[in-house]
């Protein structure tokens, strides 16, 4: 065995240990940080949290306002974004696939879909917040609606080109008008490939902090009113968890434990319709 | 109208076209009103148009709301609001230098250990990893991805940073703050938050894009090249580094950028980490600010237009920084996806 053969084998060997090592460090971080969160999440978890609204420091309490507030929020978020996002997925997968207006989009939209979320906060800020004279809900809403529209579009236009032709032809030929058979044919279609981009677009906005910070701001009370500052999930962690008291520290643990479980479940079943939808 | 361009325009479909009205016309239990689903199907064609314009339009709102909210600390602080690093705002003097440190020297930090990880991940993932175990590990590499930032930023506040500051940080201060020339980078005591922090933090966030793009563009390589490098005697490594490594290098800078766009645009795992000062220190365990983290953390507080308009001000410097690396990204892949497509 030559020397550089040798050398090369060494060399090789190396590689494939460092890779290894790489791939050993970086899921260690997801055991890592799901280990902490349980640790220190599932000692608050019970069912005064769900019941109760925030505490003042030193009180004991629940997340209930914050639970709510985000449940209100993302609702908002997605009736405002899906539509307009699967609308402007159809456009650019039915009508102007080879239309120059598609591809600007598609260039924006994909910059859109990774912009920093700060920055959508500070616009809405501007266009809602500033003018109306006072945070609100509905801003918040808003915001997260910015962005869920990015995701919609994208998943909305990958999934409709997916349609194989033939559909589309078949539905022309027997007299469906081009609308008709979108509405019937495509988006039955690409259902499963459709609701997957909604449930990641909510597993996307359900742990966003910084568009809400000023939009919505926060409520250290019960309130569903949309012209109203509102306590969302998010923003209750980002406060509890700097402030000095062990109470809110404790029950920002659990928040952020109660979000992660979600995100998991949400991206779990995102995956697995679409896997299903594979196998059909 | 709908416009007929959108229809094939051959003889024969022309000819079932009219052979089809025909019918419709003529049998009375099929009632279909036709100039209704004209109508109807123009309304949807451009009612989906005016979505895809909407795009567009968030785009344009977005740098013009950006614009109007910075015009005021622009005009008083003209081109020295990108070049000074005070920050002060009893006497209302701002400056956004020391931000736009703290973006960039958190987001290199990251990039510098994500990018070589990521790679090396990749190559275990497309290479070496058996078959059945390859689906779970791209799972758990996307799920991490998907860990929302707060949930970074609490643990790091928490978990990591009391932990480097009894481990990792002292090693550094003894070890490499006694080496000539780079000792100042690593001097002071190990406050636990700061710089360094925030660029592990981020380093965590972003090495899973970087993982996921670079796995999908050395998937892509076709299997004749590497037989080929194989069937010489390459070894392993030697097919990644001389074979798929070049074949794919547009594709990974373009990944390499797009984990960039986040490291500089994170706000909140970083805001919980970096220690908000105002000041360029020559040390990474010093606490420091980035950009989104001086706006998440002050802008609420925020008293008097001036220091509100300098704090959108950093939000429209962000923005443009990200644009241009977004941008680049895209329109790396874009020519990667053209070429394997």
């Amino acid at each position: 065995m030559s020397a550089r053969y040798a050398a090369r084998r060494r060399n090789n060997a190396v590689a494939l240990a460092l890779s290894l090592c790489a791939t050993a460090f970086g899921l260690g971080w997801l055991v890592l940080i799901l280990f902490s969160l349980l640790w220190h999440g599932l000692s608050g978890l019970s069912l005064s949290v769900f019941t109760q609204m925030t505490p003042p420091p030193g009180a004991s309490g629940g997340l209930l306002n914050p639970i709510v507030g985000s449940l209100i929020l993302t609702v908002l978020a997605v009736g405002i974004g899906t539509p307009i996002g699967i609308l402007a997925g159809t456009y650019m997968a039915e009508y102007g696939r080879y239309d120059p207006l598609t591809s600007i989009v598609r260039f924006i939209n994909d910059i859109l879909l990774s912009a920093p979320s700060i920055v959508v906060g500070l616009f809405i800020y501007e266009v809602m917040v500033a003018p109306m004279g006072h945070f609100s809900g509905l801003a918040g809403g808003v915001a997260l609606a910015v962005i869920v529209i990015p995701v919609v579009v994208r998943t909305t236009e990958d999934m409709l080109t997916l349609v194989p032709n033939a559909l589309r032809e078949a539905a022309t030929s027997i007299g469906l008008p081009r609308s008709m058979s979108i509405i019937r044919i495509g988006y039955r279609a690409a259902r499963a490939g459709m609701v997957t981009g909604v449930l990641l677009a909510v597993a996307r906005i359900s742990g966003e902090t910084a568009p809400l910070l000023f939009t919505s701001l926060n409520n250290q009370f019960w309130s569903t009113n949309l012209n109203a500052p509102m306590a969302s999930l998010p923003v209750i962690i980002f406060q509890f968890a700097l402030s000095p008291y062990k109470d809110w520290q404790s029950l920002a643990w659990t928040g952020a434990l109660i979000i992660t479980l979600a995100v998991l479940v949400l991206s779990i079943t995102a995956r697995s319709l679409v896997a299903s939808g594979k196998q059909s | 109208m709908p416009r007929r361009d959108q229809y094939p325009r051959t003889a024969a479909f022309s000819a079932a076209r009219q052979r089809h009205t025909l019918l419709v016309h003529g049998a009375t239990k099929i009632r279909i009103d036709e100039p209704r689903f004209h109508l109807g199907d123009a309304t949807f064609r451009h009612v989906t148009r005016a979505a895809a314009f909407g795009v567009l339009v968030i785009l344009g709102t977005v740098i013009a709301a950006l614009i109007q909210g910075s015009l005021p600390a622009l005009r008083t602080f003209g081109f020295g609001f990108l070049t000074t690093d005070r920050w002060n705002p009893v006497t209302e003097k701002f400056g956004a230098l020391a931000p736009i440190y703290g973006t960039l020297v958190t987001s290199i930090i990251a990039m510098l250990i994500a990018v070589p990880v990521g790679l090396m991940i990749a190559f275990f993932l497309t290479e070496l990893c058996p078959q059945w175990l390859r689906r779970p590990i791209g799972i758990a590499i996307e799920l991490l991805a998907g860990i929302p930032s707060i949930i970074y930023g609490i643990w790091g506040l928490f978990v990591f940073a009391p932990v480097l500051q009894d481990t990792l940080q002292p090693f550094l201060i003894n070890t490499l703050g006694n080496v000539p020339m780079i000792a100042p980078l690593f001097a002071g005591p190990p406050y636990g938050i700061g710089i360094l922090t925030a660029g592990l933090i981020l380093t965590i966030m972003v090495l899973p894009f970087v993982t996921a793009i670079s796995r999908d563009v050395f998937e892509a390589v076709p299997a004749v090249l590497k037989e080929a490098a194989y069937g010489v005697g390459c070894t392993t490594w030697e097919v990644v580094r001389y074979v798929v490594l070049p074949y794919t290098r547009v594709g990974v800078i373009g990944g390499v950028m797009l984990g960039l766009g986040r490291a500089l645009g994170e706000t909140m795992a970083v805001t919980f980490v970096i220690g908000n000062a105002h000041r360029i220190l020559a040390s990474l365990l010093a606490p420091g600010t980035t950009i989104s983290a001086s706006i998440a953390n002050e802008f609420t507080e925020a008293v008097g237009d001036l220091y509100t308009s300098s704090l959108i001000a950093l939000g429209l410097i962000l923005f443009v920084i990200t644009f241009i690396v977004l941008a680049a990204a895209r329109y790396l892949l874009r020519r990667i996806e053209l070429r394997i497509g």
